[in-house]
Order: C-alpha cells, then sequence, then structure tokens
C-alpha cells in the first residue's frame, strides 16, 4: 500500500516543483470535411472541431482535480489545413477563412490553442500548399489563437529549398503584419524538418493523415522535479546523475500515462502517445537550463553544455519510455528560449549564442524555439537558419524545428514581451554575413546517403 | 472500491483527526488506513479511504474537506489512488 513519505513526495513535486501535465490534446481528423465550396468547408470543419472537442477543457479540469495535478493546456490538433482547403480554396482568403473558422471554434471550446494550420511541403508544394503558406501571415494577424506549422524537409525526401527559401519571407512578413504586438504572430509559426505526425504540443501540433478519425496525446513537463532530484546527487558521478534523471523522467511520465487514460477513457476517444519532452516555462523553478546548471554548468551554453543536454535528453527517454505504453511526438528536452528564464538569463550574461544553441540542438528536439533576432534580419538570412537546422534534422534523423521571431522595429540589446508561457526575450545578434546567393539557388537539397535503407 | 487519499498537512492543534474523521462517518466514507507524524511541530496526516460508499460527488468532497480544513487551520487535500500509485510502483 502507498506509504505517507510516497504521497508527500508526489505532492511536493506538484504544489513545489511545479510538476504539471503541459497539455491534452486532442487530435481530430478532418479529412471528412473536405468539399469543393468554401462556406460549406467552414461549416463542417466548425461542427466536425465543436462535436468533438465540446467536452474536452470540463473533462481536462475534472481529472486535474481528481488527481490533484494541474493539467495546464487543453488544445486541438487538425488534420494540415492546406489538404482540407485544396479542393475550396481558391484564393489566399478563402484559407484565412478557414483559420478564422478554427480561431472561432477554439474560443467557442475554450481551448488555448488549435494547431494545424499547416502544409506538408518537405518534398514539394502543390498550388494549395503554397496558397496556405502565403496566407499565413494575413491568417496569424487576423486570429489569436490558431497555430501554424510546415515540414519543409525529411530524411526520406531531403529539403524543399524553395519553401525554405519562401517560409524566410512568410516569417519576416508575419513578423511586420504583428508589429504592434512585438510580432506575436511570429510565436505561433513554426517550421519543421521530420515533423512528427503526434505532436501534442503547440505550435507545431497537426493531426497527421496517418492518424485514426481523433486521438487524444499528451505531453508533460517537469523540469522543476528534475532539478530538485538533481540536488540530492550533487559532486556523484555520471552514473549516479544518470539514474537519478531516469528513475525522476519515469515518475513525471507515468502521470502523463494516467492522465491520458482517463482522459481516453472519459472522452471516449484512443490514447496516442505521451510526449515525454521536458517543457520549460518561464516560471522560476521550471528551467531545462537550470537543469543545465545543476549538472554542473555555471550557465546554459558553457563549455560542456552539449554533451549535458544530450545526456539530459537521453536518460529522460530512457526512464520515460519504460513508465508508458505509447511514447511519441517530439519527446525530447525543449529548449525555447523566452520560455526558460534560465535561457534568458544567459543570454543576457552574455553565455548562450544562436550558434551554441544549433549546436544543442542536434542533441535534443526541438530546434531553435522562441528565440527573437532584430528586425532588420533579411529574409534569406533567416532562410539560411532554417536551411542549417532542417539539415541537422535531415542527416541525424530527427524532428528539428525553428520558430524565429525577427522582431519588427527592434535590436539587439531590446527585450520583447510576449506574456503567458510564452515568456520574454531579449533579442540576440545574428551572423551578419549574407547567405543569399546559397538561398537564391532555388530547388532542392537531395535526400543524405543513410535514408537509402531498403 | 474505490480508494482515495486524503493529506492532511498544517500547524498541530486539538482535534483535527476527529474533524476530519467526523466528515467522513456522516457522508458514508470508509476509513482503510491512517498514518501520521508530526515534523518539526507540522502535523501530516494521510488517510487512505473507500469513498464507493458516498453519496458525494468527488469534486463535492473535496471542496468539502478542502472548506473543513481552512476552518481548522490546515490544508487538506483529496485524489484518487492511481496517481501515487503509477508513480511509486512498476
Amino acid at each position: 500500500m502507498i506509504n505517507l513519505f510516497e504521497v508527500a513526495e508526489t505532492n511536493k513535486m506538484i504544489e513545489e516543483e511545479n510538476l504539471d501535465v503541459r497539455t491534452i490534446t486532442l487530435g481530430i481528423s478532418l479529412l471528412d470535411c473536405i468539399c469543393d465550396d468554401v462556406r460549406r468547408l467552414n461549416e463542417k470543419i466548425y461542427a466536425k472541431i465543436y462535436e468533438a472537442s465540446k467536452d474536452l477543457v470540463k473533462t481536462g479540469d475534472e481529472i486535474a482535480r481528481e488527481f490533484g495535478i494541474p493539467i495546464v493546456n487543453k488544445r486541438i490538433s487538425v488534420t494540415p489545413a492546406a489538404l482540407i482547403g485544396a479542393a475550396a480554396c481558391r484564393t489566399e482568403e478563402d484559407f484565412v477563412s478557414v483559420a478564422g473558422t478554427l480561431d472561432r471554434v477554439a474560443k467557442d471550446v475554450g481551448v488555448n490553442f488549435i494547431g494545424g494550420y499547416s502544409a506538408l511541403v518537405s518534398k514539394g508544394m502543390a498550388a494549395a500548399d503554397e496558397l496556405l503558406i502565403r496566407s499565413i501571415p494575413l491568417a496569424l494577424s487576423e486570429t489569436e489563437r490558431v497555430c501554424s506549422s510546415v515540414n519543409l524537409g525529411s530524411t526520406r525526401t531531403g529539403i524543399n529549398m524553395d519553401a525554405v527559401k519562401l517560409m524566410g519571407a512568410i516569417i519576416k512578413e508575419t513578423a511586420e503584419r504583428t508589429r504592434e504586438q512585438d510580432s506575436l504572430g511570429c510565436a505561433k509559426l513554426v517550421v519543421f524538418c521530420n515533423a512528427p505526425d503526434d505532436n501534442p504540443f503547440m505550435a507545431g501540433a497537426f493531426h497527421g493523415v496517418t492518424e485514426a478519425d481523433r486521438v487524444i496525446n499528451v505531453g508533460v513537463s517537469g523540469p522543476g522535479v528534475v532539478k530538485t532530484a538533481l540536488e540530492q546527487v550533487r559532486g556523484e558521478n555520471f552514473e549516479a546523475l544518470c539514474e537519478t534523471i531516469k528513475k525522476t523522467a519515469f515518475k513525471v511520465t507515468r502521470v502523463g500515462q494516467l492522465v491520458a487514460k482517463e482522459a481516453s477513457r472519459l472522452l471516449g476517444v484512443p490514447f496516442g502517445i505521451v510526449d515525454l519532452s521536458l517543457a520549460p516555462t518561464p516560471a522560476v523553478g521550471d528551467s531545462v537550463a537550470d537543469i543545465l546548471c545543476e549538472i554542473g554548468l555555471e550557465r546554459a551554453g558553457a563549455p560542456g553544455t552539449t554533451a549535458a543536454l544530450a545526456l539530459l535528453n537521453d536518460q529522460v527517454k530512457k526512464g520515460g519510455v519504460m513508465a508508458s505504453s505509447y511514447v511519441g511526438g517530439l519527446s525530447g528536452a525543449f529548449i525555447p528560449v523566452s520560455e526558460d528564464q534560465g535561457m534568458i538569463d544567459a543570454v543576457k550574461a552574455g553565455a548562450l549564442t544562436l550558434e551554441k544553441l544549433e549546436a544543442m540542438t542536434s542533441v535534443c528536439s526541438v530546434g531553435l524555439d522562441m528565440i527573437a533576432v532584430p528586425g532588420d534580419t533579411t529574409a534569406s538570412t533567416l532562410s539560411g537558419i532554417i536551411a542549417d537546422e532542417m539539415a541537422i534534422g535531415m542527416v541525424n534523423q530527427k524532428t528539428t524545428a525553428v520558430r524565429l521571431i525577427p522582431v519588427a522595429g527592434k535590436g539587439v540589446g531590446e527585450t520583447v514581451e510576449f506574456g503567458g508561457l510564452l515568456g520574454y526575450a531579449p533579442i540576440m545578434p545574428v551572423n551578419r554575413f549574407s547567405c543569399d546567393a546559397f538561398i537564391q539557388r532555388g530547388g532542392r537539397i537531395p535526400a543524405p546517403i543513410h535514408s537509402f535503407k531498403n | 472500491m474505490k480508494k482515495t487519499i486524503i493529506t492532511v498537512v498544517g500547524k498541530d492543534t486539538v482535534g483535527i483527526i476527529a474533524r476530519v474523521c467526523t466528515y467522513l462517518a456522516e457522508n458514508g466514507v470508509n476509513i482503510l488506513d491512517i498514518s501520521q507524524t508530526i515534523v518539526q511541530e507540522y502535523f501530516n496526516m494521510m488517510m487512505i479511504v473507500d469513498t464507493s460508499g458516498t453519496n458525494k460527488q468527488f469534486g463535492d468532497m473535496a471542496d468539502e474537506l478542502a472548506a473543513l480544513g481552512e476552518e481548522i487551520g490546515v490544508v487538506i487535500k483529496c485524489q484518487k489512488e492511481e496517481i501515487f500509485d503509477k508513480m511509486h510502483r512498476i
């Protein structure tokens, strides 16, 4: 039987160390909404999502209450809109109307984000894909809760450099269109290499076409719990360090699995996966950077950071995999800058640069995340940064992403404030040498040799 | 059997267990196990109870126990057993 100390340990994790379930994300297929009339398409999308998710928030709150654990976000992901709108949407405005519908239904059912205003163009862009991508700046400036993602490459297909080039410009335009809010639109836009179909985390969540009609995916959290556990093994060797991370990750993931199963049961929707990512928030004590410091670095970004992060990410997976029957999504340590107080401090102290962050992304998901750069960064430089990150994902057969915010009208040394879970960020300098001729080439980078496994 | 864990944490005073047990008895909740310690004058109790005999909704019981806790000056939490079981047992 459970004893007093075990109960106290769990409750201390929840009350003092920010243990929570970061998100319950309900994936909904919109494939059966496809039709060739925009008005009808929007009606069908609204009806399907509303019907599927009207009890989501209530159920999430109920589970949180029963187990005494916060479930921070309840969210929805849908089939990439470029596929759903391909038959009906003839103009960018048509696609923006779909974004409007997604935003409206998200508000009506009470979720804080809805993901899936997406296109999958890792090899080529169909007309509808390009139309959707070109509509992103307007869609994100006119909606509040819609998140957008574009998959630009994969290990199997290589990198679509035409789309990479286009996305540099789209990110710039999105920043410009949401200038009044410190270019907030870019915080809801992410580009991927090897995007997973079952990611529950925003901004990159979408419901892949290989998924069932509906599915529940859960993202756990718990950097604070790992940090606190590691305080007990200060000065001990790597074996003790790794064992502690594994055991802690196991416990955190079990909670995610429990919540996922319970949500699945109550909503009558199949359980998909638990995403093992360590997801920080701007709250003090909920930081991945603080774990790196606890491992033995003065600041995140110091020499040794990449090794420490590799170790952390691997041990979290090893502990977590045993705790859940199905693991998926991104499952890696997140290193967003604006959403992690320790990262923000490291940038301010001059310990962490864009180049070091790039190195770190080669050993953990999810990429260059929530990084504010100067508003005068050119589109081709943004595309160059994206291409680098996509190459890391492609060659290492892993997911990588880029969510950069070129803050319109602001420069290095200034700070942007996004509020809430998105946090705030100091604007980081970008390498000032041009890659324009490289980006202007067009076409695609072929798939790497090790993708030929057949 | 529907097991729930009730935890009571706060400054020690006369009658904490009595008040909590009275509430549970009045609502048909059966106590299966109690363990309790005092750490640095802080009262720390855990009860394992069976709620299958009560007519109360889980949420209402949690709210009423929390309110009772406020009255006594302690924090009372109600959580279904599975969260502890899953976390600490393979």
